[in-house]
């Protein structure tokens, strides 16, 4: 059972009570004070510690590891490798679910990407199962690796990320493309990338026979567990999965990784509780990145400036024993309203871990090359890049023909085009200078996410006392769940906030489903919505059949909650409390329960995306190439958002990922070896707070009726997609030198502008 | 991180005898020496924590203008030194576009100049490197480039200083203060780092047990304080090591340039010293095209090391841009950014 | 010598022995003094979630020896609020949503409550933004960090001043 007591936050920062509410963070209070213990804070008696030992080479075997050595050292308890590894009760090279990846965790001696896990050192102190770790000094036999996208190998993959298709054709493209009147090709291309949250992987295991209880950063918790207990052939209810708060996760913590299945290995292993913790070096390689990909953009238009054509090809990468092919080709389905639209897609095989979700997969990428695109094609036209969008706009959704639930974007456009000043842009680049000389842009981008959703369960409790417990194994990873899920919680159960306890965050409590897809809020706020609309009814179905109850007679369908309260719809004077209901019929508590699924009906019927208009002023030092991304402003559209304050942080934070994508993040292989050269935070950039000086987000009112029951979008991942290419147009607007290898560069601005 | 015996002495000779042992390193803030030997690029037997010596920790002023400044004086404390600041603002501006306020507050004087380079490929254990790994190779060489030396580097190494303090120290002729076995010595900083050539493993000419304890600052090094700047290329806002960088201090006259003082980072295995950019400068006017034909002379004996050719011409448009920023005045206050291209830029510079 | 130690942690005298010289002053106050509000995001000083004060300064604990740290005085965020009365940037920290997934919060706040001490920032935001970029924050909470630290330094002197009269 989750032990987590949520501090309410203090009284001055409280603004409501519900839905739409912008509540500071209920969880907030044990942040701000080093209160929430996050798995690696974990420290059961006798507790191990576990160290990594991780591949140098991306491609062989290995040799000889020096185990004598490590064992030797002074506090070292055990060295597991593969000689005496336990055995799992499954083969995790077989795939028994679509999300379940083949990880590496010491059943053989074969290494197949750097910094794989060879081995673990578990030690009495962090001190010495590090040093143990180290003095392995693993000898190899080395294969030639290969890393990036080169090369004339190359394969259509049967499906891509979460399935969806690796071609689709709308229209034909080939004669769109003939008849254009005018056309541009171009190809961008975008780096690996590394989640990094800034909780690196970690996980603190102890078995208790043959019970597990598991201290570890989830975004799928039932997933998780489910997956522990087939690799150690145990009941999954006899696995519990504590996780209630991630130190972030943007999907590297969806799925269960090797690393975490090691750390319950090793703990089994010496027999006594272990922890283990991913040094960042150790978060470029086995659990997850973002594949590169060399993405080619074919766009025609007619002599009017309309699409006639759109051509998106992704090339990308894979692992070399398994699957996840960056979905890139999706926004061009939705956005733009072409006569014909193709999306193509081709992966290679390579020596690196199996890439995986990454906040906005296949969207930020693709939208990144996409609104690239657009940007040159209007400016082909001769036309204002945000009026070419709107010449173009899609009416309904292009590839399918069928209508939005619900599309904001004109009004994302027109409010953050106002608020930007986007009218006073001139068309031409290099126009725009600062005081100090340097060269100012304006760019846009188009920002897109499909509006998902999974299924959740959720029971409700309500209390002779008037409380109520809401409990949904429900993640939160930055992102608000434990706030926005009880805003939900309190309105369906209709009781104050601080009335509702709730639960979340461990494998014991109804599943939530996964935190992903930006479908996280929708999914279990539906399902606890359901669920206090479940406890309410059979409440009501209690009072309105006692003669006794002022509600008697009113119907199921004739009352409403409120405050604690049942009342008559009809005649809001006549009510009674929960408690007096649940005290007359002699019962301690009353229970609910509530499901979500996506409805399948209404699938078949609408597109459902969120969509939003991304501005982005830029400024080049003209000689040096440094660039600084000085204004940026989103506006997005998402249907209903339960917390503003929340969301709004949701939008910042995936906009900053966007500068990120635009400016900062690449992983560097070396070609060589296969190894990451830059595997730490002095290497591998992202933003800091200078780089943010001025960030702006505009909410839009979105009325979706027909989305889900709540008209909840999701927000989580939006902010990236659109930002980066909108800060790519500004460069160019900047400059007049157009930018198509992320991140952009000081040196690569500089030789492109020489 | 191996394991060693830490000693805690209590004097400069105390130290000196305890650091002279094979396998001694001198430990004082810690920034750099913890962050390599938890990379396991350093493993000495014995750290010797010299951060009780107190007589270490001053900045003083020296009769006639000069300063000396104890090795073990905090980055932040010496760049807010309100006397020291104004007097060598180029350096103050140094300090405070390095690494972090974190870092700064722990970082000191000494160790900002012995701090190893930031190579990838010294960085990677698994790299040939001869400067971590004597006659192991480079792999630097024929990798991606960035961050490479583009002056005095040799087929050994092409590693790069990564300091910002030690530019504007070189170019106002600092001299560093050394106690070792055999008693005192000095070394000007220029000759202080040593380049690569077949012997890259020795960054300095520090002997075994030989402890910087101060850095003195000539007088003539505050003539410059009016005029004098420290500019850095950074591939993010801040928190970044320098793609290349440039200090520029002038004395000018009546309008004209009397003497000139130019240093560049990020571009060899020391702080680069350009005394041909000087001289191109001696006596002439201010004006954009001196200032390119300093940064050509500055950049005059540089070839470069790795694909990356666009080094070599950021460098000289660094030079001429500190050196524009320098004439144009120093501000009266470190800026808000400092060593930025986004700080202000004052109006007879934007155009450089 | 001995590895024995002495320092103040949150105003309490600890005295401490250490069984290994290689114990840094994060992972001592991590694993040995169960005071996990500090974070360990780098373990290299590149990203600030370690941040402690060490005698009134703010560092990275990741790159601080312990036993370098013998008769100094540590601040960590389990230090800051007075009972229940949460110190002014904690309390700033909230209000300005200036946190998500909070594991780089604790680092932020005490890094921004030595920013504060230093006094070199002023009410300029460029400052304060500057000033605050040693510490990342993945999730992207550098607006609200930035309003929360300008918040709480008026605050402060806001108090400073009320205690004065």
């Amino acid at each position: 059972m989750s032990e987590i007591a949520l501090t309410q936050a203090p009284a001055h920062a409280r603004h409501g009570s519900n839905i739409g509410q912008p509540l500071t963070r209920r969880d907030g209070v044990l942040k701000v004070t080093g209160a929430a213990r996050y798995a690696a804070d974990n420290h059961p008696p006798g507790m191990l510690h576990a160290v990594l030992a991780i591949s140098r080479i991306a491609r062989g075997r290995v040799a000889f590891l020096d185990v004598a050595a490590a064992g030797a050292h002074p506090g070292v308890v055990a060295v597991m490798t593969p000689a005496n590894a336990p055995k799992l009760a499954v083969d995790p090279e077989v795939k028994t679910h679509p999300f379940v990846f083949r990880i590496d965790v010491l059943q053989n001696d074969r290494v197949r990407y750097a910094h794989q896990p060879i081995a673990v050192v578990i030690a009495e102190t962090l001190e010495a199962a590090t040093e143990g770790a180290a003095l392995l000094a693993p000898r190899y036999e080395t294969e030639p690796a290969q890393t990036g996208l080169d090369g004339d190998d190359g394969f259509v993959p049967p499906v891509l990320g979460a399935g969806q298709p690796a071609v689709l054709r709308h229209g034909d493209v080939a004669a769109g493309l003939a008849a254009a009147a005018r056309r541009i090709e171009a190809t961008y291309a975008t780096p690996a990338q590394y989640h990094n949250a800034m909780e690196p992987h970690a996980i603190v295991a102890a078995w208790d026979g043959g019970r597990l209880l598991i201290d570890t950063p989830s975004q799928g918790l039932v997933l998780a567990r489910a997956r522990i207990a087939e690799l150690f052939g145990l009941e999954p209810g006899h696995v519990l999965i504590r996780s209630p708060f991630l130190g972030g996760g943007f999907g590297s913590k969806g799925l269960l990784t090797g690393p975490q299945v090691l750390g319950i290995m090793a703990a089994r292993l010496v027999g006594r509780p272990v922890k283990l913790v991913l040094r960042r070096e150790q978060m470029f390689g086995p659990v997850g990145h973002r594949a590169p990909t060399r993405q080619t953009l074919r766009l025609g238009t007619d002599a009017d400036g309309r699409l006639t054509a759109l051509d998106h090809h992704t090339r990308t990468a894979t692992s070399r024993f398994d699957d996840f092919i960056e979905p890139c080709g999706g926004v061009s389905h939705t956005l733009y309203a072409a006569a014909a639209i193709a999306t193509t897609h081709e992966a290679v095989r390579r020596d690196t871990g199996t890439p995986n979700f990454m906040r906005a997969p296949g969207e930020a990428s693709g939208s990144a090359a996409l609104e690239s695109a657009i940007d040159e094609m209007a400016d082909a036209c001769g036309m204002d890049p945000l009026a070419f969008r709107l010449h173009n706009y899609a009416e309904v959704e292009p590839v399918s023909g069928k209508p939005f639930s619900s599309k904001a974007l004109r009004a994302c456009y027109a409010e953050g085009a106002a608020r930007f000043g986007w009218a006073r842009r001139p068309r031409a680049p290099r126009q725009m200078r600062d005081a100090g000389g340097r060269l100012v842009g304006w760019g846009v981008g188009t920002a897109t996410f499909p509006a998902l959703m999974f299924q959740a369960e959720a029971r409700a409790v309500l209390r002779r006392d008037g409380t109520a417990i809401m409990e949904s194994g429900a993640h939160d990873m930055g992102q608000g769940a434990w706030t926005a899920l009880a805003q939900i919680a309190a309105d369906a159960l209709g009781l104050e906030i601080g009335q509702v306890e709730f639960r979340a965050g461990a494998s014991d409590l109804p599943d939530a489903g996964i935190a992903g897809g930006s479908a996280h809020t929708a999914t279990a706020g539906i399902a606890i919505h359901g669920a206090g609309a479940d406890a309410i009814a059979r409440l009501a179905a209690l009072a309105v059949g006692d003669e006794r109850s002022p509600l008697f007679g009113a119907g199921n369908a004739g009352v409403v909650a409120r405050g604690g309260r049942l009342h008559r719809s009809d005649d809001a004077a006549r009510s009674e409390s929960y408690a007096d209901i649940l005290a007359r019929a002699g019962l301690a508590e009353i229970q609910g329960q509530g499901r979500s699924a996506a409805d399948p009906a209404a699938q078949t019927r609408y597109a459902m995306h969120a969509h939003g208009a991304v501005f982005a002023e830029v400024t080049v030092d003209p000689a040096l190439g440094q660039m600084r991304v000085t204004r940026l402003l989103g506006a997005f559209a998402a249907g209903r958002l339960i917390n503003p304050r929340l969301v709004r942080s949701q939008y910042y934070g995936g906009m900053i990922w966007g500068v990120s994508f635009a400016l900062h993040e690449r992983a560097v292989m070396d070609p060589r070896t296969g190894r990451p050269m830059n595997p730490n935070f002095a290497a591998y950039h992202v933003p800091v707070n200078a780089d943010i000086p001025a960030i702006d987000a505009i909410l839009v009112e979105e009325h979706d009726p027909h989305v889900n029951a709540l008209g909840i979008k999701g927000v989580g991942e939006i902010g990236i997609t659109g930002t980066a290419a909108a800060i790519a147009n500004a460069i160019w607007h900047a400059t007049g030198v157009r930018p198509r290898r992320f991140p952009v560069m000081p040196h690569e601005v500089v030789a492109l502008m020489a | 991180m191996n394991s060693f015996e830490y000693v805690r002495p209590a004097t400069i000779a105390e130290a000196v005898a305890a650091g002279a042992a094979p396998g001694a390193a001198f430990l004082a803030g810690g920034t750099n020496l913890l962050d390599l030997l938890k990379g396991d690029l350093m493993r000495p037997t014995r750290l010797v924590d010299v951060t009780r010596l107190a007589e270490l920790g001053r900045i003083e002023r020296l009769p006639g203008g000069g300063v000396r400044i104890g090795a073990l004086v905090r980055n932040a404390d010496l760049a807010h030194d309100q006397p020291f600041a104004s007097d060598f603002p180029a350096v103050a501006e140094a300090l405070l576009s390095g690494a972090s306020a974190q870092v700064r507050n722990a970082a000191t004087v000494g160790g900002n100049l012995l701090q190893r380079t930031r190579c990838v490929w010294f960085y990677d254990v698994a790299s040939a490197c001869n400067r971590r790994a004597p006659g192991t190779g480079c792999d630097a060489r024929g990798g991606e480039g960035r961050g490479d030396a583009v002056l005095g580097w040799s087929e050994a190494c092409i590693a790069t200083h990564p300091s910002d303090f030690c530019v504007p120290l070189v170019a106002l002729d600092a001299v560093v203060e050394i106690a070792g076995p055999a008693g005192r010595r000095e070394v000007p900083l220029d000759l202080f780092h040593r380049l690569p050539g077949d012997a890259p493993e020795r960054d300095s000419v520090l002997a075994p047990g030989e402890l910087v304890v101060a850095v003195r600052l000539p007088p003539e090094a505050a003539a410059f304080a009016a005029h004098a700047r420290y500019l850095k290329l950074r591939e993010r806002t801040s928190f970044a090591f320098a793609v290349v960088s440039a200090a520029a201090a002038l004395r000018m006259e009546a309008g004209g340039i009397v003497a000139a003082r130019i240093a560049l980072g990020g571009v060899a295995a020391k702080p680069w010293r350009a005394r041909a950019a000087e001289d191109v400068l001696a006596g002439a006017r201010p004006d954009g095209t001196v200032f390119r034909r300093a940064a050509e002379a500055a950049l005059a004996d540089a070839r470069p090391s790795g694909p990356d050719a666009t080094r070599i011409e950021l460098a000289r448009r660094i030079v001429a841009r500190a050196l524009a920023l320098a004439a144009a005045g120093t501000p009266a206050r470190v800026p808000a950014l400092p060593a930025s291209p986004f700080a202000p830029i004052p109006g007879a510079a934007a155009h450089v | 010598m001995s590895l024995s130690i002495s320092l103040t942690v949150n105003g309490a005298a600890r005295a401490v022995t250490l069984d290994d010289p290689r114990v840094t002053l994060l992972d001592l106050l991590r694993e040995r003094l169960d005071l996990t509000g500090t974070k360990k995001g780098c373990d290299r000083g590149q990203c600030g979630a370690c941040t402690v004060l060490l005698d009134g300064r703010r560092i990275n604990a990741c790159l601080t020896l312990a036993l370098a740290c013998d008769d100094a005085d540590v601040v960590t965020i389990e230090g800051l609020a007075d009972g229940d009365v949460l110190h002014p940037v904690q309390a700033a920290f909230l209000a300005h949503d200036a946190l998500q997934c909070g594991f780089c919060t604790p680092g932020q706040i005490m890094s921004a409550v030595g920013l504060v001490a230093e006094g070199q920032a002023g009410d300029d935001p460029e400052r304060v933004r500057e000033g605050m970029s040693g510490n990342l924050c993945r999730c992207g909470a550098y607006d609200g960090i930035t309003a929360a630290v300008l918040d709480a330094q008026r605050r402060i002197a806001e108090q400073g001043k009320a205690r004065a009269a």
